[in-house]
């Protein structure tokens, strides 16, 4: 098996390694760099439970080998709060609930980022459609769409994200 | 256990009922949730499994000698020495003798996909890459997954030590059935067939297991193991004594079921530590998990009959059902039980007969999926009550509120034995029609159709049964029963520290999607008035552990709030004592009040749960002498209420007691030419008592739905005649994606339960329950078809379609 000399910058570090040809983008994150935030699901690329970005675009981690990321610039879901604070993205998460048991936030959140940096003002069928990339077992997506569409108002400076989570306590509380 | 007392709910809850963030949302945000995989310890191998490509075969040999060769293998057991090494898997069956399960096949493989070697080497890679390399030489048998083939004479036999492939066949009878069925004015009947779908989370099963040759200690970290109490059957498979094995619980990445019990898994990884002395892991991948995972779910055909007078009444009804459990049957026929839990539905019925043959096949053997059957069940009922409504030319919602149990009518025991606790169907049916807008939407309808549309709208109103009792699986036994189990318990352990800050420890596999560390928290902050958000959920592992079972069946939240309750109760208990000589006051005279104690009409005499706890822990000899150091207590939270099944099985018992209800109301559009079903509206009023965090069981109900929506039109696992899995990747299995899934109207309604703290019903599987009946009706209405088996794929509808014609 040959091995490869790769340069890559990761979260705003610079990373050298020697891979082989066949490790995989996400397997030289998670076992290479110890950066198990980006999860395996499928191994196909059908799931996106792997999706970081690369030079600010999604893919596929599982299914793209580490050599093809030579020279390129990733960022996995550890780069998104690197202090006490969390973004406003995954605070958005947070407020909605729009992660059940967690698996699939990495890339739904790394997915979201790029949607809204292509387009800070995503409709909601733009969200749900940007995010059909990505597999979500347990949520139904819906908190997830009001969350991303609640980051991009935030991010865009157009609301302080608001309660709109706790706006269903009372017992007879409607959502949607 | 005779029936337990009706509790008197607090008026005022100050965190109960909020939607507060989630405690456990942080670290799953940043990518650091401590799944299985992200786990790994220093000279750990990887283990690969090597699959049968045969659906049925004799094993004739295994050639692993290159495999062998690969640099870095370490290890190979396969199918001619498994038994070597470890006895069968733990089997809750009926006569496990008789269709013997090991963790890798055993003579002959039974299904495409089942294990016959495990290689464990340096990384998965070359694990994967020896696997590749073994030499299995097969003589194939006859295949058979059709179960009406099963039960033919001359069917190939799946376990020769069967005799047959019918591991269990009994017809109870509940109640006069026979009388109510003569006094009929119709009945109606259809054969109805549920197709095999799974849970299928993002993440698969693994396991990382290491043992101590030095102790003798097997230390296994799972993701899988949440029936606690029961993991001394699995030291008994590891070949070790039950005090040497240690099993720590990580976050499931999703489970819906499907990591209720998968000990294979972990079986494989504890084998292949002990053979190598070193530490090892297995991780499924996709194609473990979907075609040797042990968790499909029901794959059911059912032949029924629903009696009723003319004036829309139900009477009686008879299930007769055949269920194909593929090649093995770990969990015996408790999917069976879950239906039995609500075999009537919310309908008052008198009697009801349900005949059972479960078949064995070459498919992967079933497991636990969200409803654990029940949600089968569901869906059979709810498509026999819209038959009647059409038989009577009644609308599907009158006919559902005519035979609605009533309100007053709670604690309501079903022809069954098990018992409603409570509920109140119509107000549920209320808010969902008001929600909905149903008379808006059947006026909307006929405009549309008027344009030519196919539009159609479904309504189901259905059970959620909750808290299983170890009793339910007795029904399968005569008496006497093989192992007369009966309990079902929950642990919590509450230390508040020097400092007044709260810890709480659990003792299943509790996290997998379903807040279980939201819930404790705010049970916690509810009982002793500190902030959910400074309590810390730690999990015991449980060689130091205490007795759980774990979520399943709808219970954790239930069975963790009398766990949090009893734990928090005795330490107030201890605390009342030291706040009292604190305060120099008798200890008659204290009130617990915002998470300290006050001397009755002296609100300034009061001691806050921090000092007193300081007390506790620092000033022994300034206590009185009974008292011992430090604030802690543990809580065994039993099952709440459970009655005990007759010798004849005429009466199971209460063994699923808190009920919960639901309707769904939704709007479909279909396409006839394509079958692609398109979703206009669709609104989900639960009554699952009272509501911990309204989001969160919002987010619970969505979910479920969008599970029940890809039960209900896409996902099945597919085997061909030959046995050949043709679904075996997420390619093939489809689940829904964003564009599939409808956005909800979500509704409660609260009808506390009478027996349980704060009246809490269980709701994490409610969705799925309720979707595939109100979908499925949507559809028929739309195209004027019936659907009869699910999923009802683009293909069929348009097949149905073309039939009617």
């Amino acid at each position: 098996m040959s091995t490869h000399e790769i340069n890559v910058t990761v979260n705003g570090a610079a990373a050298s390694a020697s891979v082989e040809a066949r490790r995989s983008l996400v397997d030289f994150l998670r076992h290479d760099l110890g950066l198990v935030g980006t999860h395996v699901g499928c191994e196909q690329g059908a799931c996106g439970a792997c999706t970081v970005l690369l030079d600010g675009r999604s893919v596929r981690s599982c299914i793209m080998f580490a050599v093809q990321a030579d020279g390129g610039d990733i960022q996995t879901v550890e780069s998104l709060a690197p202090g006490a604070d969390l973004h406003p993205l995954q605070e958005a998460f947070r407020r909605h609930q729009g992660l059940q048991c967690g698996f699939c936030t990495p890339g739904m959140l790394l997915r979201s980022l790029e949607l809204i940096n292509a387009n800070p003002e995503l409709s909601p069928e733009e969200a749900r459609e940007g995010i059909s990339s990505n597999m979500c077992r347990c949520t139904g997506y819906q908190y997830i769409v009001d969350a991303v569409l609640d980051a991009a108002a935030e991010m865009r400076g157009d609301t302080a994200g608001g309660d709109t989570a706790s706006g269903d306590t009372a017992s007879d509380g409607e959502e949607g | 256990m005779t029936v337990p007392k009706v509790r008197q709910h607090p008026e005022h809850l100050e965190w109960v009922g909020k939607s507060i963030p989630r405690v456990e949302d942080p670290k799953f945000l940043r990518g650091r949730g401590n799944y299985i995989d992200d786990y790994e310890v220093p000279n750990m191998l990887e283990v690969a499994v090597a699959r049968s490509t045969m659906a049925h075969a004799k094993i004739l040999s295994i050639d692993t000698s290159a495999a062998e060769a690969v640099p870095g293998v370490v290890a190979i057991v396969t199918s001619e020495n498994v038994a070597d090494h470890v006895n069968p898997n733990p089997d809750f069956g009926p006569s496990p003798e008789r269709h013997t399960w090991h963790c890798l096949a055993v003579d002959k493989v039974r299904y495409m996909g089942e294990g016959i070697a495990a290689v464990a080497a340096t990384s998965r890679a070359v694990a994967e890459d020896a696997a590749e390399l073994i030499e299995v030489e097969y003589a194939p048998l006859e295949p058979l997954t059709d179960m009406h083939e099963a039960l033919e004479d001359d069917a190939p036999l799946v376990h020769e030590a069967l005799g047959s492939n019918i591991p269990f066949q009994r017809n109870f009878v509940f109640g006069d059935v026979e009388g109510d069925f003569a006094a009929a004015d119709v009945i109606v009947r259809d054969t109805l067939r549920w197709g095999r779908s799974g849970g299928q989370p993002l993440e698969t099963v693994g396991a990382v297991a290491d043992y101590d040759a030095a102790t003798g200690m097997m230390t296994i970290h799972a993701n899988s193991l949440t029936l606690t109490h029961f993991l001394f059957t699995m030291a008994n498979t590891l070949r070790v004594p039950s005090n040497k094995l240690d099993i720590h619980p990580h976050p499931a990445g999703g489970s819906f079921g499907a990591k209720f019990w998968e000990v294979k898994t972990a079986i494989i990884a504890g084998m292949m530590a002990r053979v190598t002395g070193r530490p090892v892991k297995f991780l499924q991948d996709r194609l473990d998990n979907i075609a040797n995972g042990d968790h499909h779910g029901s794959d059911r055909y059912y032949e029924v009959e629903l009696a009723a007078r003319s004036d829309g009444t139900m009477l009686s009804v008879r299930y007769k059902v055949v269920d194909n459990y593929g090649a093995y049957i770990q969990f015996g026929v408790g999917q069976h039980g879950n239906s039995l839990a609500q075999a009537i539905g919310p309908y008052r019925m008198n009697s009801l007969q349900y005949d059972l043959t479960a078949v064995l096949t070459n498919k992967c053997q079933q497991g636990a999926y969200r409803g654990f059957g029940s949600e089968v069940g569901n869906w059979i009922l709810e498509r026999m009550v819209d038959l009647l409504a059409a038989e009577l030319d009644m609308d599907p919602v009158e006919l559902r509120r005519k035979n609605f149990i009533g309100p007053e009518e709670f604690p309501y025991f079903i022809p069954t034995g098990n018992v409603y606790d409570s509920g109140d169907y119509e107000a549920v049916l209320a808010k969902t029609l008001e929600l909905f807008d149903y008379e808006g939407w059947r006026r909307r309808q006929a405009e549309m159709r008027a344009e030519g549309r196919h539009v159609g709208i479904g309504v189901c109103t259905c059970q959620e049964r909750s808290v299983f009792s170890a009793t339910e699986f007795w029904f399968w036994f005569d008496e006497p029963v093989a192992a007369p189990v009966t309990s079902a318990p929950e642990s919590v352990t509450l230390r508040v520290d020097p400092m007044g800050a709260v810890t709480a420890t659990l003792y299943s596999n509790a996290s997998w999607g379903n807040s279980a560390e939201t819930m404790v928290a705010q049970f916690v902050a509810e009982e002793l008035g500190v902030h959910p958000e400074d309590v810390t959920i730690v999990y015991g592992g449980t060689s130091q552990g205490m007795p759980a079972t774990g979520p399943g069946g709808s219970r954790f939240t239930i069975m963790a709030s009398g766990a949090v309750e009893g734990a928090a109760q005795k330490i107030r208990a201890k605390a009342a004592k030291i706040a009292a000589h604190l305060l120099e006051a008798n200890e008659d005279d204290l009130v617990w009040e915002d998470g300290g104690f006050v001397v009755r009409g002296s609100p300034d005499r009061r001691k806050e749960l921090a000092e007193i706890s300081l007390a506790a822990h620092m000033f022994k000899h300034s206590l009185p002498e009974e008292i011992e150091t430090g604030l802690e207590a543990a809580h065994v939270q039993d099952h709440p209420y459970t009655t005990m099944p007759n010798p004849e099985r005429t009466d199971l018992g209460v063994f699923y007691p808190f009920v919960g209800h639901a309707s769904h109301m939704v709007v479909v559009e279909v396409d006839p030419e394509t079958g692609r079903v398109e979703f206009l509206d669709y609104t989900a009023v639960h009554d699952c008592g009272t509501v911990v965090n309204p989001r969160s069981v919002g987010g619970q109900v969505i979910g479920g739905t969008v599970q029940g929506l890809g039960t209900t039109l896409y996902e099945e696992f597919l085997y061909d005649a030959d046995g050949v899995l043709r679904t075996p990747s997420f390619a093939e299995y489809l689940i829904p994606s964003a564009l599939d899934s409808p956005t909800l109207r979500v509704g409660h309604n609260e009808t506390p339960s009478p027996y349980t703290p704060y009246g809490i019903k269980g709701g994490g599987e409610a969705g799925r329950m309720m979707a595939p009946s109100a979908i499925c009706a949507a559809i028929d209405d739309a195209l004027g078809i019936r659907i009869r088996r699910l999923p009802a794929t683009p293909e069929r509808i348009v097949e149905m379609v073309d039939a009617k014609d």
